[in-house]
């Protein structure tokens, strides 16, 4: 299944939840926000949030900035 | 140290700073964008005193441990994101959003610039989210032009503070339009915060000896030489600042005034 994560094409399974790209991506604890489609994803949703073909998924994180 | 106010209550230097009902000890906000490394950024914001600093939100990258959150978290220090890097209100929504969820936050530092080039901010497109963003429930905190009318509009709209530049972000130029500031400052019901353009700690002291309630600032500290000490040369300059303006400055004559007896 074709995804974009984070602006990169990616193959993942089906049935990809939100949670499985984040794991994928970081170990950090918090500070994380994923918008599927640019609509936000609340955290206690990850785990439910199936991914679909072609979905862009962006995982965002606090970075040194302002 | 006293100075009555008509009307309001008298001020002392020790009042903390209120936003939005919210309190700080400190008056000096503080960037992270610029530092070295985390190291040097930790002991930077930790020297300067502050409780509020910004933060970015953008795409996790691998990279090495330790993050930027981190050191927010164990210091104590309050995060305030932004919307550094949007263009349009649109953008400025999205990433507010994502900025509230991964930082559990919901204020927000609004940046809507105008240009790659100036980093000005762009006044149509900013009124228009400050608007969504009141609506949905955000603190706003708008990074704005050194505009007394837009800061008035502003503040209509219900954002907690107005933040007008001193010079565009990272240029050092200091407070290119004091009157404004002035302006600005005798008109506001919400604090005052001078957000970009500061370069040293005399800029900082002459944005609170002109009224502002507090001083943002980062790259200042951030690419000084040695930053741990520029913040130290911060954090002293915001606190002298605000004594003398609370002391009221002797007024400007063209000629001397002797400070000693005449010869008898």
């Amino acid at each position: 299944m074709n995804v974009i994560i984070n602006g990169e094409r990616r193959d993942v399974a089906p049935r990809t939840t939100v949670a499985d790209i984040v794991r994928s991506l970081t170990d950090a604890a918090g500070g994380i926000a994923v918008a599927v489609n640019d609509h936000v994803v609340p955290k206690a949703d990850w785990a439910e949030t199936l991914i679909t073909e072609n979905d862009r998924v962006d995982v965002l994180t606090a970075v040194q900035g302002g | 140290m006293v100075l009555e106010t008509a009307g309001r209550s008298p001020k002392t230097v020790r009042d903390p700073l209120v936003i939005a009902g919210h309190t700080f000890g400190s008056r000096l906000i503080t960037g992270t964008g610029g530092a070295p490394s985390l190291r040097v950024l930790e002991d930077a914001l930790v020297t300067s005193g502050t409780e509020m600093t910004t933060v970015a939100l953008r795409r996790v990258a691998p990279g090495p441990a330790g993050s930027v959150w981190d050191v927010l978290h164990r210091n104590g220090i309050r995060p305030l994101p932004n919307t550094a890097g949007c263009f349009t209100a649109a953008e400025a929504l999205r990433t507010a959003r994502l900025a509230r969820e991964a930082l559990e936050t919901d204020w927000i530092k609004l940046e809507v610039v105008a240009d790659e080039h100036t980093l000005l901010p762009d006044p149509v497109e900013l009124l228009d989210a400050a608007e969504q963003l009141v609506d949905d429930g955000f603190t706003v905190l708008p990074y704005t032009n050194d505009d007394p009318v837009l800061a008035r509009r502003l503040e209509q709209l219900g954002c907690a503070a107005v933040m007008p530049l001193g010079a565009p972000i990272g240029s050092g130029l200091g407070i290119r339009n004091p009157h404004n500031i002035e302006l600005i400052v005798e008109q506001a019901e919400v604090p005052v915060i001078i957000d970009a353009g500061i370069g040293t700690a005399s800029e900082a002291a002459l944005a609170m000896e002109l009224g502002c309630d507090a001083v943002l600032l980062a790259t200042a500290v951030t690419r000084a030489q040695d930053p741990v000490l520029m913040a130290a040369a911060m954090r002293d300059a915001v606190r002298a600042g605000r004594a003398a303006r609370l002391a009221g400055r002797i007024p400007v004559r063209r000629y001397a005034q002797a400070s000693s007896p005449a010869l008898d």
